[in-house]
């Protein structure tokens, strides 16, 4: 069904409940989270804080949001944007969930590393 | 200046101490204060400090700063000359002036003196070499500091409450320090023979020599101080020498000027001289043949002064009953009045308990007290002082009087906490600025304050030695009600509820899951937030440890893949080291495993063990897998649990040694490991009170002795360097693990997350932790046992379970499926 440049990266079991994973693949070289919530929902952000660089990927997810692991910003998975008063945003990444497997969406030009 | 253009009288100020300004505050209340210009002449080059802190500068509690009083820009505000470092040199009383130091002459109408004391010195040789000082002013304190930073052997003259001040900082700037006293036992002119004894054993174990009986005849040196020599032929050596044996009140002014002086300037009641127009105030005067060294009657008397000054012709001064107390950190000493039964028909009542370190003994006179000396627990202190001047009748309270204020009015019931409702208007909260509890709640009410510095501000309640603090907030919070800051601190903005409040709730309604929580206490997010959640799952944890499942998603990522997150992404890995012991084998396997994996940094740590910093988090397993073949475990070196039990070589190797410390330190490290705790725990083990391994400032500490083992509970060594508590001496190795056992659980049970041992006993107090743990033996055992219990399920190493495969999904990224 996808394009090439959706990605297939496995099951959903991979990832933990109200957990994340960094990805082997990249983003325009830079590295890549993907989300899973208690609700089962998958979201995928460029793994850095907007603040300092943290890796998303290691912090505390609870509902749609995760809180980087080094000054406590909390990000919001939907859209990559920092819950207020912290101003930024963490690039968000399109996935899908097709036949119990995540694919997502990184051009192959993008995710040439 | 032009006289003729400004109708108002000059006062002038001879003193710009705390006598002198207090009595200047006091003026500028009042609507006579209209009638003065004021000019304020001081010897110091320094604005207007509270020289009763100057010990908490000298131990590092406080800067200089921190201890002004008034700053130049109040004088400013106030109108106010101020003219500092110009000695005032003569009284002209024929023509109303003074003349300064430097030749300058002012006319006055009305003289203030307030010169207070000067420090005695004892008729011996070696006074004036370098090294020697007294202990009264910020030049001192900075003699004091200076050698303490170049220089190893401090002796202080005089045990009375300055010299063990001066003691006790000087020992925390990190000299070796011992005391000479003349008498027998210490502060003997506020505390009796046996809680001076007390004092001095507990000052000993924090590591003071005492030279009691001790009459200095020389200090001896020729470039600079070498020692002090005592008459009975013991010599101490020593490179700073201070002096606080007492002082006296400095009236060299007022006899050139041939005022009335006996000791001090005589006063009357109106805080005036023999000259109608000269007023004095302070440490320099002498009313009804008495002196004074104490801040609380130097404030009655600033206020009598001020108000005869504004035209008030009835205010007197009234000598009241003093009560004294001694600034040093952990130590609690209360004296007021009597020490003793004068004769026969006094009676003493005294109550001693040497293993809690209290002692109380109240001294009554026809059914009124007139003396109390309180030692360890000094809580009931302001309420006897009360009694005593009020000379309430104690005749229905006399058997339960000792026992404290709760017990005696409750008719026997402790009641919890004071009971403000009930407390009389007129009782007495800060002991330094004479703040009465009515004073305190119409302030908080009418101008409606809601933080101790308002109330600091308003009512100079707890502004002065601060020891008064924990009350003063108490009353704002009954008085303020809500409105009173900090407001509640909740676990986090999800609830309303505080930590006790969520753990109580754990215990007693059975709560054995987030959401269970959650649901109960109405949480606003369903799922919590990054801060409740780790909080959480530690109450669980610590409260079902059989049942509840640790949360890993609850972790922090330290805690969740057992190693440190540094700040390049990579980990660092520390194995344990029991006691900080290790062998050829370890180090082999360390050094094999740094080559193997590349590891670029190898470092020792503080704690006594290795760490390999720049580990790649995919070789986390790998090293883990390593380091256990050669039997190492997780230091958890990451974790809020117990870090790192340092340890001394001990009685095995050396020669100071009293006990095997190494070894104890080894079984309280196989006892303690693994344990989550809510913040992390460091322990350490000294064989000697040398203390090489710095027990001192550990969570829980022990000092080996010859008669056993000293517990030491609340050391912190970080930002806010705390020294710990005593807990208790004990004479076995089986005692100190049972005790160790009991307040890691007490502290795992009722400390909130993220709160080291030392803020948890700051907030709750040594005596309530002695209490569960020391007085309460079958408290401490099942504490101890719900410790070891907790232990079962705890002592799993993480990093076997994770070479075994357990959360492998952390350790690797997740790569694109093949073939997809």
């Amino acid at each position: 069904m996808a394009g090439a440049n959706w990605k297939n990266i496995g099951p959903l079991a991979n990832i933990p409940v109200q957990g994340a994973r960094r990805l082997c693949l990249k983003h325009m070289g830079r590295p890549v989270a993907v989300f899973r919530t208690s609700a089962n929902e998958i979201f995928a952000l460029v793994d850095e804080c907007p603040h300092k660089k943290g890796p998303l990927s290691e912090g505390i997810v609870a509902g749609r949001t995760v809180t980087c692991p080094l000054h406590s910003w909390v990000i919001g998975l939907e859209d990559g944007m920092a819950v207020a008063p912290d101003e930024g945003c963490a690039q968000s990444i399109s996935v899908r969930l097709i036949g119990g497997d995540i694919y997502i969406h990184l051009p192959e030009a993008a995710s040439a590393a | 200046m032009n006289m003729i253009a400004d109708p108002r009288k000059h006062l002038v100020v001879v003193g710009n101490g705390m006598a002198g300004m207090r009595t200047v505050e006091e003026l500028l209340k009042l609507e006579g204060a209209g009638r003065y210009r004021i000019t304020v002449f001081g010897a110091e080059p320094h604005p207007n400090y509270n020289r009763i802190m100057l010990s908490s500068v000298l131990a590092g509690d406080k800067t200089v700063d921190e201890i002004v009083i008034n700053p130049r820009e109040w004088y400013q505000q106030n109108g106010i000359g101020l003219v500092t470092g110009d000695a005032v040199a003569g009284i002209h009383r024929g023509d109303r002036s003074i003349a300064t130091a430097s030749g300058r002459v002012v006319p006055y109408d009305k003289l203030l003196i307030a010169t207070g004391s000067r420090p005695l010195a004892p008729p011996i040789p070696g006074l004036g070499l370098p090294g020697v000082c007294a202990f009264r002013d910020i030049a001192d304190v900075d003699k004091m500091l200076a050698a303490a930073r170049t220089h190893k052997r401090a002796v202080v003259i005089g045990g009375g409450l300055l010299g063990l001040e001066a003691a006790w900082g000087l020992k925390q700037r990190g000299m070796s320090v011992a005391l000479v006293h003349l008498m027998p036992t210490l502060m003997e002119r506020q505390l009796d023979a046996p809680s001076g004894q007390m004092l001095q054993r507990d000052l000993d174990r924090r590591g003071i020599a005492f030279f009691t009986n001790g009459q200095t005849e020389e200090i001896t040196g020729t470039e600079r101080a070498e020692g002090v020599q005592l008459a009975d032929g013991r010599f101490i050596p020593a490179d700073l020498v201070v002096l606080a044996i007492g002082i006296r009140p400095n009236i060299e002014l007022a006899k050139i000027a041939q005022l009335d002086v006996n000791r001090g300037i005589i006063v009357t009641d109106d805080m005036c001289t023999s000259d109608p127009d000269i007023f004095a105030v302070g440490e320099c005067v002498e009313h009804r043949g008495q002196t004074f060294g104490l801040v609380a009657p130097l404030w009655d008397q600033a206020k009598v002064c001020a108000a005869r000054l504004a035209g008030d012709g009835e205010a007197a001064f009234q000598s009241r009953a003093l009560a004294t107390s001694l600034k040093i950190t952990g130590i609690d000493v209360f004296s007021a009045g009597a020490l003793m039964a004068a004769d026969e028909s006094d009676d003493e009542i005294t109550l001693r308990d040497d293993a809690r370190g209290l002692y109380k003994k109240i001294v009554l006179r026809e059914s009124r007290l007139v003396g109390a000396v309180l030692y360890g627990d000094v809580g009931d202190g302001q309420w006897y002082l009360q009694l005593m001047r009020d000379k309430t009748d104690i005749g229905a309270l006399r058997e339960r009087l000792v026992f404290g204020r709760a017990f005696a009015e409750a008719g026997g019931i402790a009641p919890a906490g004071p009971d403000f409702a009930a407390m009389p208007d007129d009782m007495q909260i800060c002991g330094c600025n004479g703040v009465c509890k009515g004073v305190i709640v119409n302030a908080i009410r009418e101008k409606h304050l809601t933080s101790l510095s308002e109330v600091r501000a308003h009512t100079k309640a707890s502004a002065s030695c601060g020891q008064c603090t924990g009350q003063v907030e108490a009353l704002l919070a009954f008085a303020a009600g809500a409105a009173a800051r900090p407001a509640k601190r909740t676990v986090c903005d999800c609830t309303e509820a505080s930590h006790d409040e969520v753990r109580q709730g754990i215990r007693d309604q059975k709560l054995k899951s987030m959401d269970a929580v959650r649901a109960a206490f109405g949480w606003s997010k369903p799922e919590g937030c990054a801060k409740c959640r780790p909080a959480l799952n530690y109450y669980l944890l610590c409260a079902w440890p059989q049942e509840y499942r640790d949360d890993a998603r609850s972790r922090f990522v330290n805690e969740r893949v057992h190693a440190n997150i540094q700040k390049d992404g990579t980990y660092s890995v520390i194995p344990r080291m029991w006691g900080g012991l290790t062998s050829a084998k370890e180090l082999r396997a360390i050094a094999d495993v740094a080559d193997k994996f590349n590891i670029p940094t190898v470092k020792v740590t503080g704690g006594q063990r290795i760490d390999l910093l720049g580990v790649k988090k995919h070789d986390l397993p790998g090293v883990w897998d390593e380091l256990g073949k050669a039997g190492m475990v997780s230091g958890h070196a990451y974790a809020k649990g117990l870090r790192t039990v340092k340890t001394c070589v001990g009685s095995e190797w050396c020669r100071f040694g009293t006990q095997d410390s190494t070894g104890l330190g080894v079984k309280l490290e196989k006892m303690c490991w693994g344990s989550w705790t809510p913040h992390k725990v460091k322990l350490a083990v000294s064989g000697c009170p040398r203390n090489c391994a710095e027990a001192t400032i550990k969570d829980l500490g022990v000092v080996c002795v010859e008669a056993g083992y000293d517990i030491l509970v609340g050391g912190n060594g970080g930002v806010d360097v705390r020294v710990t508590d005593p807990l208790v001496r004990v004479a076995t190795e089986r005692e100190v693990l049972e005790l160790t056992g009991a307040f890691l659980q007490l502290y795992r049970e009722e400390a909130h997350y993220l709160e080291r041992t030392a803020p948890w006993i700051a907030r709750v107090g040594i005596a309530y932790v002695k209490k569960r743990v020391v007085e309460d033996a079958d408290g401490r055992a099942a504490l101890h046992a719900r410790f070891l219990d907790s232990q079962r399920f705890a002592q799993i190493d993480p990093w076997t379970e994770r070479v075994m495969g357990v959360d492998a999904y952390e350790f690797a990224p997740l790569p694109e499926l093949a073939g997809a």
